[in-house]
């Protein structure tokens, strides 16, 4: 079937099988590949982008159903040369190990910052409760977020 | 993994839902929100032939107040059902429960109407319906019929919704400024309740449910009944497990779940007695 998707502010016209979900749509179609598919399952959390501004599991979803819809992905996240402020925030307070999570974390985080620009660091933690870390590196990532966050206030 | 080889339709009116339905008969299955059936359908555990896609009928999504009955529309998602002013003031046991689901990105996909009709008795909202007394408005090809959250589900993953029905919307009778509670007990942040007990007293009586204390949602009936003799919360919730079938899995066993039944009981009940109705 012919699916009508804009991906990061360009339209796409695309005829997959009807069986597709969204992360395929992304990385196989389109080669987004900042998008990863971690647990496969709507547990981890690494295949979260954002549709039409909010977060979701990008493999928990078809990509027949996002017609007509806006999906953006990490690569769609910085103006030009300048880094959004939640990638910045993960830039200044290392908010990453091995990298695996973290298009997943940024993502999930700028939509959080979206409904609550200034969370609590209790906040933060709850808010990302749907993104997994195997390096069990969270400290740094709602370090983070926090960071982010404060800068969202400055600017 | 991705599903099995289906059929896409999407349905963007409730009609339109009713007659591919009425088209494929049980070929079909309704997809809402699909973070419980498409989990099903990558592992196969699930392979309609042909899906029909609500999640966007947008004639299915609000919550209006309504005198003493809040509606809301079946495909009203998580999020949208957890930070609505009027589900807070008049349901705030549901709003709550609704923002106890799974993830935010579960909560930004998932919608009440999915997750009653999925009839998983281990989920969240459907426990807090359960215990406000909620009804369920089902349409199909022979009109519209109102089916009482005590009557909805049947067994595990199982419910009264026939092939060619289609659930619009779930009434809940208003409990403004009544006490409530809700606790879940979870091994990790977005698991299903390994044990979740939700509480609504309503005029001097006092309702309450557990989930995945057996194949469907139940109410705690002896809790129940020692509340109304006069018993107090810490005694009546020592009763939780009574008449309850939970099943012993990786996560718990039955024996912890009748133990976490009876102390979560004790601990909602707690919460809703502190509000003081």
């Amino acid at each position: 079937m012919n699916v009508n998707v804009t991906v990061n502010g360009t339209a796409h016209s695309v005829d997959v099988e009807d069986r597709t979900l969204l992360v395929h749509l992304l990385r196989d179609y389109l080669d987004l590949t900042a998008t990863n598919i971690g647990c496969d399952t709507t547990s981890c959390g690494a295949c979260t982008v954002l549709l039409d501004g909010e977060s979701v599991k990008s493999c928990t979803v078809l990509a027949a159903s996002v017609d007509g819809q806006s999906v953006t992905t990490l690569e769609g996240l910085a103006d030009g040369d300048r880094w959004h402020r939640v990638q910045e925030g993960f830039r200044t307070k290392h908010g990453l190990q091995c990298g695996f999570c973290t298009p997943g974390m940024v993502m999930a985080a700028v939509s959080l910052l979206e409904e609550n620009p200034a969370p609590t660091a209790e906040e933060v933690r709850h808010g990302l409760e749907g993104n997994l870390c195997r390096c069990t590196g969270y400290h740094n990532i709602v370090a983070a977020v926090l960071e982010a966050a404060q800068g969202s206030v400055t600017r | 993994m991705i599903p099995a080889p289906f059929d896409y339709v999407r349905a963007d009116s409730a009609d339109a839902a009713l007659a591919a339905l009425g088209e494929h008969g049980d070929e079909a299955k309704l997809l809402a929100g699909g973070q419980s059936l498409l989990p099903l359908m990558k592992l196969r555990l699930a392979m309609p032939a042909v899906v029909v896609d609500v999640s966007r009928v947008a004639e299915l999504s609000y919550v209006r107040a309504d005198g003493d009955v809040l509606a809301i529309g079946a495909m009203t998602r998580h999020c949208d059902v957890a930070r609505s002013a009027d589900v807070a003031t008049h349901a705030p046991l549901v709003a709550y429960a609704a923002g106890q689901v799974g993830d935010p990105q579960v909560r930004h996909r998932g919608t009440i109407g999915g997750s009653v009709a999925h009839s998983d008795p281990s989920a969240d909202v459907p426990a807090a319906l359960l215990a406000m007394g909620a009804s369920y408005v089902v349409r199909g090809p022979g009109g519209t019929r109102e089916v009482a959250a005590a009557d909805f589900a049947t067994g595990f993953l199982e419910s009264v919704l026939a092939p060619d029905e289609l659930l619009v919307e779930i009434r809940v009778p208003s409990a403004r400024g009544e006490g409530w509670g809700y606790q879940k007990f979870t091994r990790r942040a977005i698991d299903w309740a390994t044990v979740a007990v939700a509480v609504q007293a309503r005029g001097g009586d006092t309702a309450v449910a557990l989930a995945n204390m057996g194949s469907t949602v139940v109410r705690a009936a002896a809790t129940e009944a020692a509340l109304a003799n006069g018993a107090g919360a810490a005694d009546a919730a020592q009763h939780a497990d009574e008449g309850t079938e939970p099943s012993g899995d990786v996560t718990a066993s039955a024996e912890f779940r009748r133990h976490l039944a009876r102390v979560l009981t004790r601990r909602a009940l707690a919460a809703a007695g502190s509000m003081n109705g």
